[in-house]
């Protein structure tokens, strides 16, 4: 391998000719370089879930509010997340064979399977602020009171980290055709949500996202092939890891029984 | 591609893995729902299974185990370095303000 790098003339210096020089990973660029952003995403996620653990463990008070209804939301919304990472490496393996309509299928599998991962987070979030849970508060345990902001920083931050996600996917199964559905999604969410809830306001993370979409869609077109997909599915399999930690610790470490 | 294993691509293995998710993952709620440990015990169990839920997805779904060797145990050693530093000197901080009390 290292020979390869050794023999260049002035040709190969000007890029015309080069010698081939085997990746150093063994993968084609755009993989390596999703995995060095993953592990730069890990170190994020890796130190709110810390100072979360600490405030869990130095804290014997810490709120219990999680009961049966919340738990069961919880296992469905990480049944979803299961599901969706299956439907992501089914349609990884569709594009490998070269078959478009499936790949579409489970793109768009995983989506569906994202966006009610969304939708019952957001519930669950509406449902713990109706009951009084601020970022600085809580109704159950007052004298703790990082209880509302650990929890709404961890679990905020995983769900727009989905959000981007699935967006992400939408670019690439559908392109330019993902842009007016999800317009529609922002602003219909926008007049539907009642403006008492946080999301009215959260769900112009959609617009920045069409944005930031029709950007890339406008001003590098072009047709994702299996390697955009494979790049793609790694993303959404991290955003599923990360929950795997979530879950747990947020949830199941605060059971009422 | 060059780079695209062979021998993976039997839909079959991901089922498994994803059915393997699934049980660890209700065998997470049934202990935690139980309350079968206490906190900090609960937390390094729980901590237990998400790490091998973790290993299967990475190593399944991400293709890892696939991978070439160097990017395998370059991650896994990041991974392991990141384990060991909460595991040994950040949570027994957390636990000994417990028995230090707080002024």
């Amino acid at each position: 391998m290292a020979e390869a790098t050794l023999q260049h003339d002035a040709a190969a210096v000007h890029g015309l000719a080069g010698e081939y020089e085997a990746p150093l990973f063994g993968a084609y660029s755009k993989k390596v370089g999703m995995w060095l952003f993953l592990a730069s995403d890990s170190l994020t996620f890796g130190a709110l879930l810390f100072a979360f653990s600490y405030n869990r463990i130095s804290n014997p008070a810490w709120p219990t509010p999680f009961g049966k209804e919340s738990i069961a939301n919880a296992t469905l919304m990480t049944g979803c997340l299961l599901s969706s990472s299956l439907t992501m490496v089914l349609g990884v393996l569709a594009a490998r064979r070269g078959d478009k309509t499936w790949t579409l299928n489970w793109l768009l599998a995983t989506m569906a399977f994202g966006t009610a991962f969304l939708v019952l987070h957001g519930l669950e979030w509406t449902r713990l602020i109706d009951h009084g849970m601020t970022p600085f508060g809580n109704p159950w345990e007052p004298g703790v009171p990082q209880f509302g902001g650990t929890f709404f920083t961890l679990t905020g931050m995983h769900m727009l980290h989905v959000t981007i996600g699935v967006i992400y996917l939408g670019v690439v199964a559908l392109r330019k055709k993902f842009l007016p559905i999800l317009a529609v999604i922002w602003i219909g969410g926008y007049f539907l949500i009642p403006s008492n809830n946080i999301f009215h306001y959260g769900i112009h993370a959609l617009g920045i996202g069409l944005i930031v979409s029709a950007l890339i869609l406008f001003l590098k077109p072009k047709i994702y092939d299996a390697q955009d997909i494979e790049v793609s599915g790694l993303y959404w399999h991290f955003v599923d890891l990360v929950w795997m930690f979530i879950m747990p610790l947020v949830y199941l470490m605060s059971t009422k029984i | 591609m060059h780079d695209v294993a062979a021998h993976d691509d039997s839909k079959g293995q991901y089922f498994w893995v994803w059915g393997a998710l699934l049980i660890l993952t209700a065998m997470e709620v049934a202990l935690a729902y139980n309350q079968v440990f206490q906190p900090v015990a609960m937390l390094q169990v729980l901590l237990g299974l998400s790490i091998v839920k973790s290993a299967l997805i990475v190593a399944y779904f991400m293709h890892l185990k696939f991978e070439s060797a160097l990017m395998r145990w370059m991650l896994v050693i990041s991974v392991i370095g990141l384990f060991a530093i909460m595991y040994f000197f950040f949570f027994p901080d957390a636990g000994r303000i417990l028995r230090l009390g707080v002024r």
